[in-house]
């Protein structure tokens, strides 16, 4: 009975034993803990150092370049289509400059053949004028020249019907033949032109 | 079983939870209450030895192993146009460069630490991670040795940059005799900024991994064997708490992995900051 008692109870306390871990244990490591934490964390930081975080490094610095690679071309992009811009006003404004000046061109060059024309014009009808003043002149020296050899022969005529009719009336047909002879006399000139045309 | 070890035939608190809490009866095969020795899994290779692996090992490896076939998988196939997976990953690589490294450190400086501070995120939140795993369930910072270990790399690299950039006399000056502080508060300051930088950090970096995950992992256990203790071997309406403590189960599990990423973000946050103060030299 006894014996069986005491087996138990050793039995009992060795289980108790088996179980028990002080509280202090957890403060103090076995040395096959620290061993083997050694060993897991040399496993990780060999990775990570060496292969893990430069990858990483390397991937994440390819990223900023290309962003920064895109903001710069990007940035290009505009300044260039900025050029563009800043080139296609400038042109327009030429343009504009161009148009105006030829306009004003086309005007002054318009004023001037207006002007021209309008002299010729003038020149024109002086000359016309003048032919036919001239033409005029002709044709009244013409006419002056007939008139004058008829003048002569109705003169002649009447001056023979007058002296061959009236003489009561003597003293006025003699005043009319007195005036015509000197007449005569103070244009002989001009008979004398009449006659030679 | 562990016979090797010295301090089994003491008692510990925990372990005597089982008797203190009232459906923990002592008949049959009971409520399996957690307890710390869940943290010393019986050895399964090399029993005794500086490589003696037992199951935290084993989940350790498959952490560290899954973390690292993952990230060199993405990695390589990593391209200027990110598919789904990679856009996950960069969005955690940028969370620790831009919030925690260049937050903290400043654009230049970050440069150099950001690779330490995204192993360091990525290690804990895998092997915290493995503590919500089935079948894994425990989680690698739960067992003091890797936070001691991730602890004591930060150690080194802080104050090696601090000595790098101020000298080894630069570094203590300034961390120990801080400016603009009366002659005589040296008396009191000095000690304590000693104990700061060169046990305190380290400590606590380790200490608030550890416990965290501890903690952790032993509510998960409370609710889930209270889960099927209910389940399975209460008798009647005993049965309805089991429901209760299934749901809490599964918030604590979503709240676990929460910790899980909260614990990684602060350890690289503090990480960072004490990188900070040791290359500042006035701070």
């Amino acid at each position: 009975m006894s014996t069986a008692v005491a087996a138990a109870l050793v039995a009992a306390v060795e289980e108790d034993h088996a179980e028990a871990a002080e509280g202090i244990d957890l403060l103090i490591p076995a040395i096959y803990d620290i061993v083997w934490s050694i060993v897991v964390l040399a496993i990780i930081a060999f990775a990570f150092y060496r292969f893990v975080l430069p990858k990483f490094r390397a991937v994440l610095d390819e990223r900023t370049d290309l962003i920064q690679g895109g903001i710069k071309k990007a940035e290009s992009a505009q300044a260039e289509a900025q050029a563009a811009l800043e080139r296609n006003h400038a042109e327009l404004a030429e343009a504009r400059a161009e148009a105006a000046r030829i306009r004003e061109e086309a005007r002054t060059e318009g004023a001037a053949i207006v002007a021209e024309h309008r002299q010729r014009a003038t020149v024109e009808a002086e000359r016309i004028l003048d032919t036919a003043h001239k033409q005029i002149e002709a044709e009244r020296q013409q006419a002056s020249v007939q008139l004058r050899a008829e003048v002569g022969t109705l003169a002649t005529e009447l001056a023979s019907r007058i002296v061959g009719e009236s003489l009561q009336d003597e003293a006025r047909q003699s005043r009319v033949v007195d005036r015509f002879l000197d007449e005569l006399a103070a244009e002989p000139s001009r008979a004398n032109a009449g006659t030679v045309q | 079983m562990r016979p090797s070890r010295s301090h089994d035939h003491r008692e510990h608190p925990l372990s005597s939870l089982a008797t203190i809490l009232p459906f923990a009866t002592s008949e049959g095969e009971g409520f399996h209450a957690p307890t710390i020795a869940d943290f010393f899994p019986a050895p399964v290779l090399f029993e005794g030895s500086f490589l003696e692996v037992n199951r935290l090992q084993i989940v350790r490896l498959i952490a560290a192993l899954a973390l690292v076939i993952f990230m060199v998988l993405v990695a390589r196939r990593a391209r200027l146009v990110p598919g789904r997976s990679q856009n996950v990953v960069e969005l955690l690589l940028d969370f620790v460069r831009v919030n925690v490294a260049q937050e903290i450190l400043g654009k230049e400086r970050a440069r150099k630490y950001v690779p330490l501070l995204t192993t360091l995120f990525f290690a804990i939140l895998a092997f915290n991670l493995t503590g919500v795993v089935p079948l894994l369930n425990i989680a690698g910072t739960s067992l003091i040795g890797l936070p001691l270990m991730l602890a004591l790399w930060v150690y080194v690299m802080y104050l090696g940059a601090g000595i790098r950039a101020q000298g080894l006399g630069g570094f203590l000056r300034s961390n120990l005799f801080p400016p603009g502080v009366p002659v005589f508060m040296y008396v009191l300051l000095t000690p304590i900024e000693f104990l700061t930088v060169f046990v305190l950090r380290p400590a606590t970096l380790a200490l608030r991994l550890m416990a965290n995950m501890v903690a952790g992992h032993l509510m998960l256990v409370l609710t889930f064997s209270a889960t099927q203790f209910f389940l399975l071997e209460a008798s009647g309406a005993m049965k309805v708490f089991g429901a209760l403590t299934l749901v809490s189960g599964i918030a604590l599990t979503l709240f676990e992995v929460f910790v899980a990423a909260l614990q990684a973000y602060i350890f690289v946050v503090l990480t960072a900051v004490y990188l900070n103060l040791s290359v500042e030299a006035e701070h």
